[in-house]
């Protein structure tokens, strides 16, 4: 068709009565899409190379803390040191205080061939086995004390500056005066990895375990179950108090000057430093009514305080964008302002709300500054069985191995970070799960 | 059954043709939003099982008068009515008279379709089980099936009751608003350029359906078509810069108004 259109006169004929093309710019505009997008995609890269290498960092440093250095050999519950005048069946505190850590150096020593009566190499051989193996033995025993005088082959843990060496994170070139770890403790590692005493099982005490000054022994529950508990106090409190305080604000309070001022400090409030909470915290719960200090309770009710600004924001926001047709057809039908919020402008309101208090949550769960204030960062080695016990939380733990000197608390500080960016992917997941249920219905 | 007299019985026919009943009386209505005046001192009466049409050029206060009817101008921030209006003899706008029970006598259609993002069935349930009109399943069945059937929607939508409510075309879930009114029992029905948003099809079928309520049902309806209005009202009130400018018989109307700016207005010569 366009071939015939070319033919000279009708060329000529349309020439005459085209309109001339106008320049309306579409270069221009084209090429400012084009500049757009490419900005675009630089900044999602930007992020992306960043995540990244946050990523790489933490789990390439951390992913080892998730194995620990166990040592497997036989064990002589010798009665000779552990009761040695056979006193248990009238003193059971006998086989508490025994001196469990020299039944441990000595089949270690027995193993690596040190002779009972070199002393700085038992000290050597000592340096080797973890201090929780008194604890350990003692459970052993004091469970079955019939085991007293026979061998049995027990797994133990290393010494977190063996467990170090054995991952290779001890640089061997430094001069061994400087080093926490001997070479001849090298050679004897060496020899127990060959023979297969010495290996690495998968720490479950990372996940089990409380505070501990020994780093192969310290682990994050503690943390985890304070955090765990705090999140719970404040998805109880926050979030229907933040949703009713909205659905009053946004739905049933007049709008006047009054109104008008508290939406603007619940605004500032939300800017608030997170650290004027703690204090604010500190002065109303521990000092004012009287809760106890470091206890996940004052850190739930002072994590509640800080997520309440954020949750109203969201779902003040997400009632908003309710169409307000959907209020029109409620109440042109005779539903009350309460049933038309509770049926349908809520429901439809939910999947934002959700959003709201998930990343109001995940702050939260972040959050160290007001935990520090209100004596959350101390040194808990048992399990908080209610929130009125001491407790740590995740990013507190995190900021208490950073500061410690051990290579293997170095590693563990990222293992820890793993853990709380697990929880945090878990709550964002669970979030986005809500929201499709929420959404599906139409 | 006692026997009239013949008498008595064109007697009572007369009384019929004379005796005009309202349904709604509107004296003096005056809308105000903030400072701005919408309306002014409007008398307007809505007749019984008579549909009455609303007319005018853009912004003269049809949609204002028509929500001072069942106050949903109560919703709107800053808005103030003065005057008196009747619904058969009550104040509604007593301090004493529920909004919500107004609501559930005189209902609402709107100019862009709302329906609830909900099925079907539940579109239609949720006015009757609100106001606790049907006491078992079977009875809100059935008040679903009437409503829908009343609204002309039931054979189209009988098998996807439980699908959603905003998966249907514009014009049936226009139809879909008017069963959801309907099925409430209202004894007046508002609509608001319920026909604006529709299809010429659609719009045949929805003032059809206009012209079978009015059976049961005092209808006040807001239009920008003369022939609609023609086609579906018996009453005509013509709006003019928040003036009512004159209301009649419809046919009087569009034949013979008896003010100028009617004229002007059906002529297309302004608005
Ligand atoms: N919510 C409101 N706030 C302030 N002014 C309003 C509001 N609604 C309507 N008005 C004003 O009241 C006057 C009448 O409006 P109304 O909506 O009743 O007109 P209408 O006759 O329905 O017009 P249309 O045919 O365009 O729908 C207009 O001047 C309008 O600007
Ligand atoms: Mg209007």
């Amino acid at each position: 068709m366009s071939q015939v259109s070319t033919s000279p006169t009708t060329a000529a004929l349309g020439a005459a009565s085209k309109p001339e093309r106008r320049d309306i710019g579409l270069r221009g505009r084209y090429a400012a899409e084009r500049r757009f997008r490419l900005y675009g995609m630089a900044a999602i890269a930007f992020g992306l190379i960043f995540l990244f290498l946050l990523l790489f960092s933490v789990v390439s440093k951390g992913y080892t803390a998730f194995q620990q250095s166990m040592i497997t050999i036989p064990v002589e519950f010798s009665e000779q040191i552990i009761d040695k005048d056979n006193e248990r069946a009238t003193n059971p505190q006998k086989l508490v205080s025994a001196n469990y850590p020299v039944v441990a150096r000595n089949a270690l020593a027995k193993v690596l061939g040190v002779g009972e009566d070199d002393r700085a190499g038992l000290r050597a051989v000592n340096g080797m086995i973890s201090d929780s193996v008194r604890t350990q033995l003692r459970d052993l025993v004091t469970a079955n004390p019939s085991i007293i005088g026979t061998t049995q082959t027990v797994t133990f843990l290393a010494h977190g500056d063996l467990d170090s060496a054995f991952k290779g994170q001890i640089d061997l070139a430094v001069p061994e005066n400087n080093r926490k770890i001997s070479d001849k403790q090298i050679g004897w590692m060496n020899q127990l990895a060959e023979s297969g005493a010495l290996s690495k099982h998968f720490n479950t005490g990372i996940f089990l375990n409380g505070a501990s000054s020994r780093p192969e022994a310290a682990g994050v529950a503690v943390a985890a179950v304070g955090s765990l508990y705090m999140m719970l106090i404040v998805l109880v409190l926050a979030l229907p108090i933040g949703v009713a305080a909205s659905i009053y604000l946004e739905e049933f309070a007049p709008k006047n000057r009054f109104t008008d001022l508290i939406e603007v400090n619940i605004n500032n409030l939300a800017a608030v430093p997170s650290i004027v909470y703690g204090l604010l915290g500190l002065a109303v719960f521990v000092n004012f009514a009287g809760f106890p200090r470091s206890a996940s309770l004052v850190g739930g009710l002072v994590l509640t305080l800080m997520t309440l600004p954020t949750i109203i924001i969201a779902t003040r926001s997400a009632l908003k964008a309710v169409p307000p047709s959907i209020r029109s057809a409620a109440l042109g039908l005779g539903a009350s302002k309460m049933q038309t919020v509770f049926h349908h402008v809520l429901p439809l309101a939910m999947p934002g709300i959700l959003t709201g208090t998930i990343i109001g949550l995940a702050h939260a769960l972040g959050e160290t500054a007001p935990l520090l204030l209100i004596g959350m960062v101390a040194f808990v080695a048992d399990i908080p069985s209610t929130p009125l016990e001491p407790a740590t939380a995740l990013p507190v733990q995190i900021y208490m191995w950073a500061n410690e000197a051990e290579r293997a608390f170095v590693e563990r500080t990222s293992g820890a970070i793993i853990l709380l960016l697990v929880f945090l992917i878990l709550m964002n997941v669970g979030a986005i799960l809500l929201r499709r249920r929420f959404e599906r219905r139409w | 059954m006692n026997m009239m007299s013949e008498a008595a019985v064109e007697k009572a026919l007369d009384k019929k043709m004379n005796d005009i009943s309202y349904k709604m009386i509107g004296k003096d209505v005056s809308v105000y939003y903030g400072d701005k005046r919408a309306l002014y001192d409007v008398n307007l009466n809505v007749r019984q099982n008579t549909v009455t049409a609303l007319i005018g050029p853009s912004g003269c206060g049809k949609s204002t008068f028509l929500r001072t009817l069942n106050r949903m101008n109560d919703t709107i921030e800053g808005c103030r009515v003065t005057g008196r209006i009747t619904l058969d003899t009550d104040d509604i706008y007593d301090p004493n008279i529920d909004v919500v029970e107004l609501r559930a006598r005189v209902g609402m259609v709107f100019q862009k379709p709302n329906p609830f993002p909900k099925s079907i069935y539940e579109n239609v349930a949720y006015g009757p089980r609100i106001h606790g009109l049907a006491k078992a399943k079977a009875d809100m069945d059935a008040i679903v099936e009437s409503s829908l059937q009343k609204a002309g929607l039931w054979n189209e939508v009988k098998d996807r009751l439980l699908e959603g409510g905003t998966g249907l075309s514009g014009g049936q879930q226009q139809r879909l608003c008017i069963a959801r009114a309907v099925a409430v029992s209202p004894e007046v029905i508002l609509m608001d350029e319920p026909c604006s948003a529709l299809d010429p099809i659609a719009t045949a079928k929805v003032e059809e359906l206009i012209h079978e309520l009015r059976a049961n049902f005092t209808i006040v309806i807001v239009t920008h078509s003369m022939q609609q209005a023609a086609r579906v009202s018996q009453r005509t009130a013509m709006f003019h810069l928040g003036n009512l400018v004159e209301e009649n018989d419809t046919d009087k109307m569009f034949t013979n108004p008896d003010d100028q700016r009617t004229q002007d207005y059906i002529m297309g010569r302004f608005g």
